[in-house]
């Protein structure tokens, strides 16, 4: 998030796109329904009629995928009524005039017959943001998996810039972060991009640095995504890999391929808290440490640093993640990885990241730091880019509307999208555990439009074959005016409805995020499923 | 609650009054209650929650203020320059203990094992604010016989939820619930029917709290000063052994980050509670924060590392032997494919340093960046 939570009640004008907050990221949304009740302007964009609509003023039911058609005409109307902040734009930005150019051509009315809203609403959206003295967009997967994903991120950016809703209170381009400490893990340099504090890997005096602290060469270029890497597994170029705490095949496109792509390594090694689907593929399993029982840190999705802190002692042998990884670089032989506690590799962190700078194991105890935090005396940064852009120049991108991945057609007439649920988290290794979950939600449904289940021959609380190109599930019906005429939605939350043999049909050429939220399927009615086991 | 209201900070043109014969400054627009709190004069209360807009229905945190007839509930009245304040005067703890001896002829016994027979008491792991009720019992010496006869508020013990009982025989009828669910939470899921003796805390048409807009996260309990509302996962363990203890941690599930804090008895987890003062949620939690923490210690987690064997099965093995195979697989992959044939995905669920030693052995085994996390799926 460029802007700290506790900034969430002071737009005039919140712009929700993507975002499923009140069931995903509870806490936040509580912070938008004040904002609401004292006043603030709220806009939902979301093919599904998610429960945050109920606080909207305006509601765009928009068509899954559809997201750079309707920025594009946003921004179409910001600019055609002189909406956009000059001064900002000429102060802090470039490339202004060949997007200002690009956006008069995408009316309203255009992106009306691709998004499938009114164009009197997305003009109305675009007059409450760009109209607005703070406005702030919000926005979770919903914008990000797509194969337009960057795409998306980037229209975002574009009306920030041209509205100056940066750097600024109240405003800001604040992405929702799904996982407890999955800014944490890109803090650290787990990823193929950069090392540790996001510093570019592609950057010949990095690759240098960490050359020099890791005691070998490395190469000045970026690596492989994960996506990549299950595609280099299938072929045999990759023959080991070391899977952390994630339950890849459940949780990752395409099933089948990703199981394939696991049976086909020489060596896997999974550490993990619970047995999953995916240990199960491991030659080595290692016994991790769980949260309660391992001191540590994470980093939440407004950049802020806290410890974690062990309340009880580990269940049987297990150790930390730490210690574990620690233990196989030591019998490879690496210098580098004699650390006696949690707080030692912190520290080495902090020595080693620029943002992290200024921050130590003891310095974080309260959490009152947000980063960057580049030198001891700085007080951290709640709000991003306040004053200057760190790479100088907030720079707009001329995007086009691209259609998804796979469409729907005469043999796949209805849109699948996927997410998350309140009362279930990701493959419920965790909240499947805790005693109660149940009552909430026992089991996974397909929700379906009543008209839809109507037409379709299904009937509430009966069972659905769901079939993509890629594969088939058999889930119980539920008919819900949540679901849009057309669009049907699952959660990949339960493992005995795989959603995931669906999906996979595309992912970002940039990032390779797959296009989880856009699956073309067909919807038939089928028998109860064969209990197993 | 022993949330402190902020101090004036230099921008603010801070005016002063008298409180119990000291000047003291305040800010525009803060309560006699937030400024004598400032000072830790320990004016009692009972339906106020720093969190939630002033209410003034216990009367406990009036106090004296010269030229006013009557005392005033400190918590609605606004702080005026020069105003003389007295919060503990003789009249006005005797006025305390009338109204707390009212309210006890409220409160009927818990039946919980904890401080049994002491008017109020209740187990703590009810909830956050459980023990105010009988913390003020004690303080003033009261007992609840004095005002004996009819209650208000009837236990809903038909509702079957895991998580919150709703033990409404001991509720005083502060409204803290109805409010932190509409103020805080937006929910609107529960409110108040009828009044006087006949007031009772419900849902839409009296019925459970699944078939209402409840989303189960607990702030209800949690602010609820007499356990009325109690963390019925938490109870299930009232028989554990063991000093209870609190241990300031970060919710494990999604990016909000919300502290909380881990309650244990000896070496079990018991409940979790909200951290009040948490920078990100400030005292909110949701219902998986709140409830879904005991996987922690459930009886399906990995407890010693496994190795394939010659048959193909996952068995036990040593550390060492686990580790040794762990570590010669990737060597033999370096050795016999080279350094782009191991890769890493690191957890976006583990601390980290996790993460960071992840990072760091694939660049110092492989001098690749063959690494990345579970953020693109």
């Amino acid at each position: 998030m460029s802007n700290p939570l506790r900034d969430m009640d002071k737009p005039e004008t919140i712009f929700c796109i993507g975002t499923n907050m009140t069931e995903c990221h509870p806490v936040a949304a509580t912070r938008i329904k004040r904002a609401v009740a004292k006043g603030a302007h709220l806009i939902v964009a979301d093919p599904r009629r998610i429960p945050l609509v109920e606080y909207a003023e305006l509601y765009l039911p928009i068509r899954v995928g559809s997201d750079v058609a309707l920025l594009l005409a946003m921004a179409h109307v910001i600019e055609r009524e002189g909406l956009v902040d000059e001064e900002f734009v000429a102060a802090r930005t470039q490339d202004f005039a060949a997007f200002r150019e690009h956006v008069r051509r995408f009316t309203p009315e255009w992106a009306e017959s691709i998004c499938q809203v009114p164009a009197a609403d997305i003009a109305r959206a675009a007059r409450l943001y760009g109209g607005a003295s703070r406005a702030a967009i919000y926005y979770t997967l919903g914008i990000t998996e797509h194969i337009c994903g960057v795409d998306n991120v980037q229209s975002l950016c574009n009306l920030a810039l041209m509205t100056g809703n940066l750097g600024k209170e109240g405003a800001g381009i604040n992405p929702m972060r799904g996982q407890n400490n999955i800014q944490g893990a890109g803090d650290c340099g787990a990823i193929p991009a950069n090392f540790p504090g996001f510093q570019a890997c592609d950057d010949p005096a990095n690759a240098a640095k960490f050359a020099k602290l890791y005691g070998r060469p490395i190469q000045a270029r970026k690596g492989i995504t994960k996506v990549h890497a299950l595609e280099r597994a299938t072929d045999g170029r990759i023959r080991a890999m070391l899977i952390c705490g994630e339950n890849t095949v459940v949780s990752d496109p395409d099933r089948h391929h990703c199981e394939k792509a696991l049976n086909s390594l020489d060596h896997l090694v999974v550490i993990d808290v619970f047995p999953t689907e995916t240990t199960a593929l491991a030659d080595v399993v290692l016994p991790a440490t769980a949260w309660g029982e391992t001191d540590g840190v994470y980093t939440n999705t407004e950049r802020r640093v806290q410890r974690v802190r062990a309340a009880v002692p580990p269940q049987g042998e297990a150790r930390p993640d730490w210690w574990i990884v620690s233990q196989i670089g030591r019998r490879l032989g690496l210098p580098g990885f004699e650390y006696e506690a949690a707080r030692d590799v912190f520290d080495e962190l902090c020595s080693v990241s620029p943002i992290y700078a200024g921050l130590d194991w003891d310095r974080i105890e309260d959490g009152a730091y947000q980063w960057p935090v580049p030198d001891r005396n700085h007080p951290g940064t709640p709000i991003l880019h306040v004053g200057e852009f760190k790479n100088g120049r907030g720079r707009f991108n001329v995007i086009s509307y691209r259609d998804p991945a796979e469409v729907v057609d005469a043999e796949y007439p209805v849109w699948l999208t996927t997410g998350r649920r309140l009362e279930a988290y990701h493959t419920r290794t965790m909240s499947g555990r805790a005693a109660g979950m149940d009552y909430l939600l026992n089991e996974e449904t397909v929700e379906v439009h009543p008209d839809n289940v109507r037409a379709w021959g299904l009937s509430d609380g009966g069972f659905a074959r769901v079939t993509s190109r890629r594969g088939s599930i058999v889930v119980r019906v539920e008919a819900t005016p949540q679901s849009p005429r057309g669009t049907v939605f699952c959660s990949f939350s339960f493992g005995d409805v795989p959603v995931n043999v669906l999906t996979g049909g595309g992912y970002d050429p940039v990032t390779t995020t797959a296009e989880l939220k856009v699956c073309p399927v067909r919807v038939e009615p089928c028998a109860a499923p064969v209990p197993t086991a | 609650m022993t949330e402190t209201a902020p101090i004036p900070t230099k921008t603010q043109r801070a005016s002063t009054l008298v409180l119990d014969g000291v000047e003291v400054p305040f800010q525009d627009g803060e309560s006699l209650y937030q400024v004598a709190q400032r000072h830790r004069s320990e004016v009692p209360t009972l339906c106020y929650d720093p969190r939630l807009d002033a209410f003034g229905a216990c009367r406990l945190c009036v106090v004296e203020v010269e030229g006013f007839r009557t005392p005033v509930a400190s918590c609605t009245t606004r702080a005026a320059a020069g105003m003389k304040v007295r919060t503990r005067t003789d009249a006005l703890e005797q006025h305390r203990k009338t109204l707390l001896e009212l309210v006890a002829s409220e409160s009927r016994d818990s039946g919980d094992a904890h401080g049994k027979g002491t008017p109020g008491h209740v187990d703590p792991l009810r909830g956050y604010a459980s023990q105010e009720l009988a913390t003020l019992t004690a303080r003033y010496a009261v007992d609840g016989t004095r005002f004996a006869g009819a209650h208000s508020g009837r236990s809903h013990r038909e509702d079957d939820n895991p998580f919150l009982l709703r033990d409404y025989d001991l509720c005083i009828s502060c409204y803290r619930c109805v409010r932190v669910c509409a103020e805080r939470e937006g929910d609107h899921a529960i409110s108040v029917a009828n009044r006087g003796f006949h007031t009772q805390i419900t849902t839409e048409f009296g019925g459970k709290l699944l078939d209402s807009s409840c989303t189960f996260c607990g702030q209800c309990v949690q602010t609820c000063p007499t356990g009325a509302l109690a963390d019925r996962k938490a109870m299930r363990n009232a028989g554990q052994p063991g000093e209870l203890t609190k241990t300031r941690t970060v919710c494990p599930y999604c990016g909000v980050g919300c502290s909380v804090d881990i309650v244990t008895r000896g070496e079990r987890i018991v409940a979790v509670q909200p951290a009040m003062d948490g920078p990100a949620n400030e005292g909110a939690l949701c219902v998986k924060g709140q409830f879904a923490w005991d996987h922690v210690q459930h009886p399906e987690r990995l407890k010693t590392p496994l190795v394939r064997d010659a048959a193909g099965r996952l068995v036990p093995a040593s550390w060492d032997e686990a580790l040794g195979r762990a570590a010669a697989g990737f060597a033999k992959a370096l050795r016999e494919h080279g350094d782009e044939s191991i890769y890493a995905i690191a957890s976006g669920r583990a601390p980290h340093e996790s993460a960071y030693t992840i990072q760091k052995l694939i660049r110092a085994a492989a001098g690749t960046n063959f690494v990345d996390n579970c953020s693109r799926a």
